[in-house]
């Protein structure tokens, strides 16, 4: 048995750290997809000023900091749901005055208090009690479920607000809740990855899937496992290396990030060198177009004058293998090009 | 609204009220945009709604579809009092979207499928049955080969009928559109149309705001103007003609801006059916 399983602590933390790497990216997917990728970042400098609360009260701190996120969180809505141009302003005082509020309340705190401040910004799960790590491990659990179970409605609502009011989902519900979901996210990963670096966590793996992914569905699995992976690596490397665990996990899904985004410039340069683009023409191919379609791999080519075109962004490529000379794929790199060819005319 | 597509018969569809509105205003907090409309909308009807930039046709159709505030008179939509009604699904809303939101993956299918979110329980995933009718979908608006397409990578026309098809997979009763020809290129436009004319084709009834009747051409039953939040102009295709060549008298330059061809209107009278539902239905 590695070294690390045969402290029952370090399983535990283990543990808290695979469910916070698969709640994070699975929650900052729909941020990302809003374009509030910084608003976790707030809710953890609130989150801070909740801790400090519960230090100085003698609270449990994961408590008091669950209460000041989640009453960031809905006031962050309320906020937005009112499209205020001044509601930019608004977040910006509620976060500077929570991280404030939480280091001036930290300094009131008596100095023998083992609390300290940085093990909250940035994450120590060697420093956590196993009783937080308990409860971590099980509201992680509830924010998976229930981003699980909401996944196509938040995914709707993110897409076309207007629409999916229209179509008379409760939107406004919807959004406070996945604030809430945020706030809970900020909470739990606290002490894995620290208020200052969680963002990091929802938003990085979803950046990265990003680059590679082809459908949502893709992308939000993507980045569940690059989460996972990432936070689980990151505390056992900072277990062996004795480096803070947050850092740790944040480089490692930053290295990810860069390892997908040079392989995706050099694939996207290879296939613009590769691909033959079909002389223009303004007629669309489809099913009644008269152009007899051929199945290949996950998309139809159509026969026009006697060679193929295949649909590809704005315009059609060539695909005869004699007159394009490749017949990859490259701008899809998670679709197998499986040649099970079937006339459909 | 039971799940599934009831099949209506014609003559309940001949006239069924799908839109009635009587004195209406709607607008945002107290202040109307649009007021004092009264007009029917009936099953079967190809209904384009016309007027210049800020006459509030889009408020119109906003506020019919709850989605900004009904300030006075009545609405009743399907024979049910607004502020009763509930079954939303039944208005099938095609938004006026120049692109789709990108800043995350999709494929086309993915956002087709967000209309048949109506029609499934809240822990409800896409069925066998969801599958087809998102087909189906696609392949009315001419898109079924791009179901796997991420939505970023198609043209912007296309991406507006990507728009159709999630309205049309909620399988509404009635396809309201805001400007779906506006800032699309001809060659799209053109296939756009003829998009339409087979949406009327299968008896679909449609309230389209516009202000290009051109891109139209044949599919209207009816033109309703607005100017200045009220309405100026109701009658069919032939009597819009008519009324704006009298116009036209008056006002010489606005003769090239409306003119159309005279037998569109004629074409049209019968677009009126049975009310089959737009996608997905029982008809095959």
């Amino acid at each position: 048995m590695p070294e690390i399983l045969t402290y029952d602590f370090m399983q535990r933390a283990l543990v808290a750290a695979f469910l916070v790497g698969l709640a994070a990216p699975m929650v900052g997917v729909f941020l990302v997809q809003r374009r509030l990728s910084l608003i976790g970042d707030g809710m953890g400098h609130v989150a801070l000023a909740g801790v400090a609360v519960g230090v100085i009260t003698n609270q449990a701190p994961v408590l008091t900091a669950l209460v000041f996120a989640v009453f960031a969180a809905v006031g962050i809505e309320l906020v937005r749901a009112r499209g205020r141009t001044s509601g930019d302003v608004a977040l910006a005082v509620m976060f500077y005055g929570g991280i404030a509020l939480g280091v001036v309340v930290f300094g009131m705190s008596r100095s023998g208090t083992p609390t300290n401040i940085d093990s909250y910004l940035f994450g120590s799960i060697a420093t956590t009690t196993d009783t937080d790590l308990e409860v971590f491990a099980a509201l992680a659990v509830v924010v998976v479920a229930i981003t699980w179970a909401l996944r196509p409605r938040l995914f709707a609502v993110a897409n076309d607000e207007e629409y999916a009011r229209a179509t008379g989902m409760r939107v406004t519900a919807l959004n406070i809740t996945l604030a809430v979901l945020t706030a809970v996210t900020v909470v739990v990963a606290m002490r894995v990855v620290g208020l200052l670096l969680i963002s990091a966590l929802m938003i990085v793996p979803n950046a990265t899937a990003q680059l590679v992914a082809g459908s949502f569905r893709s992308a939000i699995r993507t980045a569940v496992i690059i989460g996972a992976v990432c936070s689980v690596g990151g505390v056992t490397t900072s277990f062996y290396a004795d480096s803070p665990s947050g850092g740790t996990i944040v480089l490692l899904t930053i290295a990810l990030f860069l390892a997908a985004s040079s392989y995706s410039t050099l694939r996207s340069r290879i296939a613009g060198r590769r691909h033959l683009e079909a002389e223009r023409h303004e007629h669309e191919h489809g099913a009644d177009c008269g152009h007899p379609a051929i199945e290949h791999g996950h998309h139809v080519d159509y026969v026009h004058d006697g060679h193929r075109h295949a649909p590809h962004e704005g315009h059609y490529d060539e695909h005869d293998p004699a007159r394009s000379g490749s017949h990859e794929h490259p701008a899809d790199p998670d679709r197998l090009d499986t040649h099970d060819e079937t006339v459909r005319h | 609204m039971e799940n599934g597509s009831p099949a209506i018969d014609s003559a309940a569809v001949a006239s069924q009220l799908i839109v009635s509105l009587r004195s209406a205003s709607f607008g945002y907090g107290d202040r109307a945009v649009v007021s004092d409309v009264t007009i029917d909308i009936q099953a079967g009807e190809v209904l384009a709604i016309l007027g210049p930039n800020g006459s509030g046709k889009s408020t119109l159709v906003k506020g019919i579809l709850g989605l900004n505030d009904h300030i006075g008179g009545q609405v009743e939509l399907f024979g049910t009092p607004f502020d009763g009604f509930r079954d939303h699904a039944r208005l099938g809303y095609v938004p006026q979207r120049h692109t789709l939101s990108t800043s995350v993956r999709a494929t086309a299918a993915e956002i087709v499928a967000i209309g048949r979110l109506p029609h499934q329980g809240w822990l409800g995933r896409v069925n066998q049955e969801d599958r087809r009718i998102i087909e189906e979908s696609l392949a009315l608006v001419g898109l079924a080969d791009r179901a796997n397409a991420e939505v970023s990578t198609l043209s912007g026309g296309q991406q507006r009928r990507v728009l159709i098809a999630r309205a049309l997979a909620a399988q509404p009763d009635v396809l309201i559109m805001d400007e779906p020809t506006a800032g699309v290129d001809l060659a799209n436009q053109e296939v756009l149309s003829q998009v339409l004319a087979r949406l009327v084709g299968r008896g679909a009834t449609m309230l389209i705001v516009t202000h290009e009747l051109r891109a139209l051409g044949g599919v209207l039953s009816r033109i309703v103007e607005l100017d200045a939040g009220r309405i100026t102009f109701d009658g069919t295709s032939a009597e819009h003609d008519r009324w704006h060549d009298a116009m036209a008298h008056d006002v010489e330059y606005h003769r090239d801006e409306h003119h159309h061809d005279d037998d569109s209107a004629t074409s049209t009278s019968t677009a009126a059916g049975p009310l089959d539902r737009l996608a997905g239905g029982r008809s095959a």
